[in-house]
């Protein structure tokens, strides 16, 4: 059994909260969240950053957390799917995804639903192909995409009327 | 998880000098670690052998692009993301913004880095056949000095390069010397997007009338390392475009590269596909760039 | 009383739990005190087991550590056939069998020792392929290497050869495939020998898993509790492979005393959980010069890897669809599903059908050629109408009319003016384009009397409040149960759809409604919810509590004042076979399926001579499938099996080594990402079915079984290559093209 390194102590901000945890500096990201944090809204479905069910955004730009040491995020500022709905409101990709059904299992409607808030906050009005492009990185079983696009489709509507 | 995690050390130095410092002090112990896309895939496999890491990701000395009149000068840790997104890289170096642009999606894009693509030392790495084509050199650094090295060279090997324990590559210049060359990069992957190349191809040429003045050329996944086809270019070089050129060439390629079968993709296909992809990019010179519609254009011209 | 929710595209009902991340999956649960387990796996595809070492530098003694000696029952999966041990004790036959399980409470260091486990086997010859199966070069399982075969015979194919005008012969291959759930299997249990054992996890049948619990810890039914977690998609993976790991899970539990969790990476989820079965056909075919099917001759294997799961009847629905939506007076069809020592190949999707189909429609293409038709023509000639029989000798009642879907899929492909087109411009090209369909049918609910022995059970009960609860073991997968049932009982009693509760499938509270496979689940245990909310609401005007044309609020003072004098308001309806149905399992012979899924699916593609990529364009899916009760949902349904078949088709190579998978990543097995996928575009026919509810047949597996032999029809149209395997890599594709070249160029 190998010797055990210390634990790092890192201040990030998680969904808007500054915390400080302590973790062994090369865990994932992905693990911290889940098992110290307890958020779990955020899914392994590979480990080797393929499939995006664990995407997250740091300092606004979304990642894969699986490929994240957790070193690395110390002073940056995390996002997951826990806090994309403000409160009981839904965004509006959230109330697209249920209405268009770009939801079927789940599980990879969380990374795809932080993906597609993501692109539609660089680009608001994304063609298909960036549309496409834009979710390439996360992989869906179920719906075969098609009800994916026209969730964002809907929500750029939606968010097009609210402005 | 494969790895055991507790046994695996990261560090962040708080400057390149600190991160130098600890290379020299202590070389072959500690590696770098920028984006993690490549090492974290191997951690998560239980393959990472190496267990102390220095994190360089932050660091500032190693982001921003520079350019000046004779060159772009991109640092280490610049992502696949500001790759496309830099207006003289889209203008002057569009292949090496369409690798970027087909490297992984959005998520590896943001945190991949080119320095990270070259020193992983894969031979289906995707910037590397342009980086060649750019002719473009490196700089290495160390806490005793630094280096510029030409790309070509630098891999020595499979998984083997110049690169010295106590360096690392601080930044990477592309001269300004391809206007007007014509460009070609394709990259044959196991689907359209998110996908390893089984092929890579990246070219360049220089034409005068219908004849070939200078031409660059570089494959990647079809040698031990990405490969600049020095052979292939020089059989090309002061040609007109012809059939019997493009057959000649043809030959020569296939006598270069040395491609091998994996589960990925097999010997044969590489083969064939590589010599079907350097009759694509002359067809393009003969024709002018006339077949818009192809895929494989680059999506702009210097 | 109203009546307005099927048919319309209500919000799924667990779906702001999925969107915001608050579903709760098997690894998103915690219990205090829990361990981690893994599993040490055999690593040879045959031998036998002559040792087992545990390496050093491990704290062992903090390990709980399980192997076969262990097991407080019996040492098999109980399902078909009782051949599949937990863990291997003695024999090896796959080179991901099970043999020592581990558990410890941090999942590191559970990985340090899962490696530091040695164990010794002595290897025996292992046989790979189908062929050197059926060749018994070695016998590895049984007395023959065969784990079941069937004989299909109608009329008599001896005679029609002699008189016919043409006879066409193909032989096909498909590949094994991978589900590709997104989320892997897992699992949670815990046992107490005193209290009996109980387990959460990602899974489609309770039952199954109920099962195998009670046999593998020798317990009576009520010390087994099975309880479904949300679950991250199943395609038939999470069929029979969570009894598996449940018992993993549980026999660490039994011996820790503590809650243990095994959840499977996704290399070892690909690696040794079920596949798509790899299958070889073959097809001999008379017709004559008009253009009839005359006879048919159907050779299907398929490989059933190391042990019989559910291999006899994935061979059974690969048997039935295999002469496809046709009349053909003579048919006989000899099928067999063989042992080789890979992991075992189980449920996914389509359930053997899609083997099957790809082969009759890739062959039935060249028949058409052969007889100088074109591939829609000679179809039309053959199509199977209401009336006549299947293979099986089945008469056809409903009122199917594939010539209309036929037309329907061509017209909205725009077929013939591509097809003409394409073949105008592709000369000299680099992009090829091409045009192919398939047209096919799917069985919906188990095979013969399969519906029969389930016999399955939904109860409905309310509440004083006058809300519905909708007690089945039918699990929600992602497919749209919880929202389908909701929907069916709501309307059944003229309630809200909001009114209607699903309740969680956990086996201490829900009856058997069967398994959620096999195209069942609307169909079947949608028609049972339907009984039993007309039950419940029988019930309730019988008692005299509820008036015609009742509102909610009517309905929830009568359930208050029905339980306040009599106590539970509970409703149950038990499958009863339509009237009329009738199969003898010992020939063969009868109603296969109560009624069938028929579609014709249309693929545009283009093919790039220079890569040898192959891309999907267009792809138009034109089915009946009765009344769809959700639009949304259904056409979600189509869309999804058609990516999956795509991948199927094009992309899902597995890779061997010596039995094992060897491109066990995402990275390496490739599955189509949003830019691979063309605009699939679905049009529904609803011809209402007598005895689904409201009308509605299965559908979630029809669109597995068409769409590969679609477009690899239409890389036969675009290139003039016939391709007769999938998936069709491009270095397998540039192959057929050298083949063809060289064939030019002799000519």
């Amino acid at each position: 059994m190998p010797d055990r390194v210390n634990k790092a102590e890192i201040t990030c901000t998680v969904n808007g909260e500054t915390l400080s945890l302590k973790a062994y500096p090369m865990a994932r990201l992905l693990d911290v969240l889940r098992q110290e944090l307890r958020l779990t809204g955020t899914k392994e479905g590979c480990g080797e950053g393929e499939c995006g069910a664990c995407s997250v955004w740091i300092d606004g730009e979304i990642a894969n957390s699986c490929l994240v040491p957790v070193l690395q995020v110390a002073g940056s500022e995390i996002k997951t799917i826990e806090g994309i709905a403000t409160g009981e409101q839904l965004h509006a990709v959230q109330e697209a995804f249920i209405s268009c059904g770009g939801a079927q299992c789940g599980i990879c409607t969380p990374g795809m639903v932080m993906a597609a808030v993501n692109l539609l906050e660089r680009t608001p009005h994304p063609s298909e192909t960036e549309i496409r492009m834009g979710l390439a990185g996360n992989l869906c079983r179920c719906t075969g995409y098609m009800k994916i696009f026209e969730a964002v489709v809907r929500a750029c509507q939606a968010t097009g009327v609210k402005a | 998880m494969r790895s055991y995690v507790p046994a695996y050390e990261l560090r962040a130095p708080q400057s390149l000098e600190a991160a130098l410092e600890l290379l020299e002090r202590e070389p072959d112990v500690w590696r770098p670690l920028a984006g993690g896309t490549d090492l974290m895939v191997l951690f998560e496999a239980g393959k990472l052998t190496h267990r102390k890491f220095l994190s360089i990701w932050k660091l500032s000395e190693l982001k921003g692009v520079e350019v000046t009149p004779e060159h772009v000068t991109l640092g280490a840790l610049t992502t696949y993301t500001q790759v496309q997104a830099h207006a003289v890289l889209q203008r002057e170096f569009p292949l090496l913004c369409q690798a970027a642009r087909e490297t992984g999606g959005i998520a590896t894009q943001n945190r991949g880095t080119l320095a990270g693509n070259i020193v992983n030392g894969s031979p289906a790495a995707d910037s590397p056949p342009a980086l060649l084509v750019y002719d473009a050199q490196i700089e290495l650094v160390s806490a005793r000095g630094s280096r510029w090295v030409p790309y070509q060279g630098f891999h020595t090997g499979y998984k083997t390069m110049v690169l010295r324990p106590e360096e690392i590559i601080r930044r990477i210049r592309l001269p300004r010397t391809k206007q007007g060359w014509r460009q070609y990069y394709r990259k044959v992957g196991t689907r359209k997007a998110q996908a390893i190349s089984k092929v890579c191809f990246a070219g360049s040429a220089q034409m005068q009338h219908n004849t070939i003045r200078d031409i660059r050329m570089a494959l990647g996944s079809v040698a031990p390392i990405v490969l600049r086809c020095a052979r292939t270019e020089a059989a090309l070089r002061s040609q007109k475009v012809s059939a019997g050129a493009f057959a000649a060439a043809k030959e020569v390629l296939a006598q270069e590269i040395t491609p091998i079968d994996d589960m990925r993709s097999t010997a044969a296909y590489r083969l064939r596909v590589a010599q079907n992809l350097l009759e694509e990019f002359l067809l393009q010179l003969q024709n002018n760039g006339g077949d818009e519609s192809h895929r494989g254009l680059a999506a702009a011209e210097s | 009383m109203k009546k307005h929710l099927i048919g319309r595209p209500v919000p799924r009902k667990e779906g702001r739990a999925k969107v915001t991340g608050q579903a709760r999956y098997v690894d998103d649960l915690v219990f205090p005190g829990m361990l981690y387990g893994a599993t040490v796996r055999s690593r040879v595809p045959r031998g036998r087991i002559k040792g087992i070492s545990f390496g050093e530098g491990i704290p062992w003694h903090e390990f709980t550590i399980v192997t076969a000696k262990d097991i407080p029952g019996e040492n098999y999966v109980a399902l078909i056939a009782h051949d599949q041990p937990y863990l291997a004790d003695g024999a090896v036959n796959h080179s991901e069998e099970p043999v020592v399980l581990l558990a410890h409470p941090e999942k590191y260091l559970l990985e340090e020792a899962r490696r530091a486990v040695q164990l010794e086997i002595e290897a025996l010859r292992p046989t790979f392929t189908i062929e050197d199966s059926l060749n018994k070069k070695e016998i590895i399982w049984g007395e023959d290497n065969l784990f079941k075969s069937y004989s299909v015979e109608k009329g008599n194919v001896d005679e029609v050869w002699a008189r016919a005008d043409f006879i066409v012969e193909g032989e096909y291959r498909t590949g094994a495939q991978e589900q590709l759930y997104i989320e892997t299997n897992g699992m949670i249990a815990v046992a107490i020998p005193e209290k009996g054992v109980t387990v959460w996890g990602s899974m489609q049948c309770p039952y199954y898993v109920h099962k195998a619990l009670m046999a593998l810890f020798g317990l009576p039914a009520d010390k087994v509790r099975v309880i479904q977690s949300e679950t991250g998609g199943g395609f038939g993976g999470k069929e029979e492979y969570p009894s598996m790991i449940a018992g993993h899970a549980a026999l660490l539990a039994w011996k820790s005393g503590k809650p243990v969790k095994i959840i499977y990476d996704r290399a070892e989820d690909m690696a040794a959980t079920t596949k798509r079965h790899p299958s070889r056909t073959r097809h001999r075919t008379a017709v004559s010069k008009d253009g009839k099917l005359l006879g048919m001759e159907i050779d299907f294997v398929i490989d059933g890897g190391a042990y019989t799961t559910l291999s006899p009847v994935v061979l059974s629905r690969g048997t039935i669809h295999a002469p496809g939506p046709y009349f053909c007076p003579n048919v006989r069809i000899r099928s067999r599903a063989v042992a080789t020592n890979a992991p075992p190949h189980g449920a996914f999707r389509g359930f053997g059908a899609p083997q099957s189909i790809f082969a009759l429609e890739r062959h039935l293409n060249r028949v058409a050629r052969a007889i100088g038709l074109t591939p829609e023509e000679f179809r039309r000639r053959n199509f199977i109408q209401p009336g006549q029989t299947t293979a099986t000798g089945q008469v056809i009642r409903e009122n199917v009319n594939m010539n209309h879907l036929l037309e329907r899929a061509l017209v909205l492909s725009d077929y013939h003016a591509k097809t003409a087109r394409f073949a105008r411009e592709n000369s000299g090209q680099r992009r090829k384009k091409g045009m192919g369909f398939a047209s096919f049918m799917h069985g919906a609910g188990f095979t013969g009397s399969g519906e029969q022995y389930l016999a399955s059970v939904v109860e409905l009960e309310a509440t004083p409040q006058g809300r519905v609860r909708v007690l089945a073991a039918s699990t929600e997968i992602g497919q749209g149960t919880n929202t389908i049932f909701s929907q069916i009982a709501a309307d059944a009693l003229g309630l809200d759809y909001d009114s209607i509760e699903i309740l969680k499938p956990d086996t201490a509270s829900v009856p058997n409604s069967g398994p959620t496979v096999a195209s069942r689940t609307c169909m079947v245990v949608g028609k049972l919810v339907e009984a039993a909310a007309l039950g419940l609401q029988q019930t309730l005007v019988g008692s005299g509590y509820l008036p015609e044309g009742y509102t909610p609020a009517g309905f929830e003072r009568a359930c208050k004042r029905y339980i306040e004098s009599h106590g539970p308001l509970k409703s149950s309806s038990q499958y009863q076979p339509p009237p009329g149905i009738h199969w003898d399992d010992a020939t063969y012979y009868g109603d296969a399926y109560g009624t069938y899924a028929w579609a014709v699916y249309v693929a545009e593609v283009t093919v790039d001579t220079v890569t040898f990529e192959i891309e999907v364009n267009d792809f138009v899916a034109v089915q009946e499938v009765g009344k769809v009760i959700h639009p949304v949902l259904a056409a979600g349904q189509i869309e999804g099996g058609v990516a999956q078949a795509i991948g199927y088709a094009l992309y899902e190579n597995v890779v061997w080594n010596e039995g094992r998978m060897f491109n066990s990543q995402m990275t390496n097995y490739i599955m189509p990402t949003a830019v691979d996928v063309p605009p699939i575009r679905v049009f529904f026919e609803e011809l209402p079915y007598s005895y689904g509810p409201a009308g509605a047949k299965g559908l979630g597996e029809l669109p597995m079984d068409g769409a590969a032999p679609a477009i690899v029809n239409a890389i036969e149209n675009a290139t003039g290559v016939s391709i007769h395997h999938i998936p069709v890599m491009p270095e397998s594709l540039m192959e057929a093209l050298a083949v063809t070249e060289k064939a030019v160029e002799r000519a």
